[in-house]
């Protein structure tokens, strides 16, 4: 049966994407963000993963307001990284696992989760800047196949983070289900505290952010209760990305421990954060 | 419109969207090159082609944010247009706060300690 191994959450800015590609890593501005990736691959590299389930968010490459899914899921052979029209080299196509995609559909909708279905999608840096620097040595050979779920962040109504718990739990269960013996980690990506618009542009909540990256470990129940705006307001107009973060914690059903965090302010104008969790089932716990 | 009392900040919501439909929908348009130069050869047929409104228009031809935003614009879309530009966020954000660049990032850092 697959299996959640475990999940990465970590920033996924386009300025991220830019350092890498001008190999920025040791840059004393970026080096305090890069430096939080070290055990991020070492665990990554134990966890040995056959598939990424990517939760993220689309900024306006594969979705527009013309039709906007509060939730999709990926069903291609491979999605595309592509031009979003600010320099950031393409990177190769992702690979990804059609029969698992639609395992996963399958049981959201029978969930009673009426997401969209993709088998034509680009992903942009919601989900490339995580496997580039996740991935960093794979030359454009990934070694993982992907799973993208995409959550609307972009035009309110906004799911509930009560919504993305739950759905997560639902990913977690679908996976769990697979028969195909696959290890699977869950990222999911964005974030921490940001806005970007308006005359409060340039906010960043470092207390909120401590809050939830605590929280998010030992208690993620808690984040339920918080509204979609309590998330604008707290952290940030695009903070509400931590949507993401919530939905992947929710996919781990198991035992939780944290690995690895890192927290640094700023990159660009966000809070950068990167989170491993180990995911063990009970007959694991007690073995170990 | 969802109510909320947070200063600064737009909850961009299904008003927000049908007034800048047609801004978004150009800004969208320049995830490709060809169009990123086909706006830049003729900035002014390229808002027509797109069907921008007044307000639309005189927020693009002035590069300003607030404006931009007023007008409908997302965020994430107006991000293309200011690519066009060779801005980055922390030019934007300098300008919606009234701040020099420099002062934006010290600010931006100071959130950190």
């Amino acid at each position: 049966m697959a299996q959640i191994v475990g999940a990465i959450a970590t920033s996924h800015i386009p300025a991220i994407g830019k350092a890498i590609a001008e190999n920025k890593q040791n840059d004393p501005y970026w080096k305090p963000f890069f430096d939080g990736y070290g055990p991020a691959l070492s665990w990554l590299k134990q966890a040995r993963p056959d598939v990424v389930v990517m939760i993220y968010n689309d900024h306006g490459l594969n979705f527009f307001l013309d039709k906007m899914p509060t939730f999709a899921v990926g069903a291609a052979a491979q999605y595309r990284s592509e031009d979003e029209g600010w320099g950031l080299p393409v990177l190769n196509s992702f690979p990804g696992d059609a029969a698992l995609s639609w395992h996963i559909i399958e049981h959201l909708v029978a969930d009673e989760f009426d997401i969209t279905s993709c088998q034509d999608m680009a992903v942009d840096h919601g989900f490339a800047v995580p496997m580039n620097l996740l991935f960093p040595n794979a030359g454009g050979k990934w070694p993982v196949t992907t799973v993208p779920v995409s959550i609307n962040t972009v035009q309110h109504p906004l799911p509930t983070p009560l919504r993305c718990w739950k759905l997560g739990r639902a990913i977690g269960r679908a996976i769990e289900s697979y028969p195909k013996d696959l290890r699977v980690v869950v990222f999911g990506t964005g974030g921490l505290s940001h806005q970007l618009d308006g005359t409060r542009a340039g906010f960043i909540n470092k207390k909120f952010d401590l809050y939830c990256l605590d929280t998010i470990v030992r208690d993620p129940e808690a984040l339920t209760k918080l509204s979609v705006i309590d998330l604008v307001r707290e952290a940030g107009a695009q903070g509400v990305e931590f949507l993401n973060w919530i939905t992947m914690r929710g996919a781990l059903l198991g035992n939780v421990s944290q690995i690895h965090r890192n927290y640094h302010i700023p990159i660009s104008n966000t809070a950068g954060a990167t989170l491993v969790l180990e995911n063990r089932t009970a007959a694991q716990s007690q073995a170990a | 419109m969802q109510h909320h009392d947070i200063p600064g900040t737009i909850v961009y919501d299904g008003a927000e969207a049908q007034k800048g439909y047609a801004l978004n929908a150009m800004c969208y348009s320049f995830n490709a090159a060809a169009n990123r130069e086909e706006f830049k050869r003729d900035e002014d047929a390229y808002c027509t082609k797109y069907g921008l409104n007044d307000e639309q228009r005189a927020a693009i031809r002035e590069r300003n944010v607030l404006k931009l935003l007023a007008a409908g614009g997302n965020v994430y879309y107006l991000a293309k247009f200011a690519g066009i530009l060779n801005l980055n966020v922390q030019d934007l954000g300098a300008q919606q706060t009234g701040m020099s660049v420099e002062a934006f990032k010290e600010k931006l850092a100071a959130a950190g300690r």
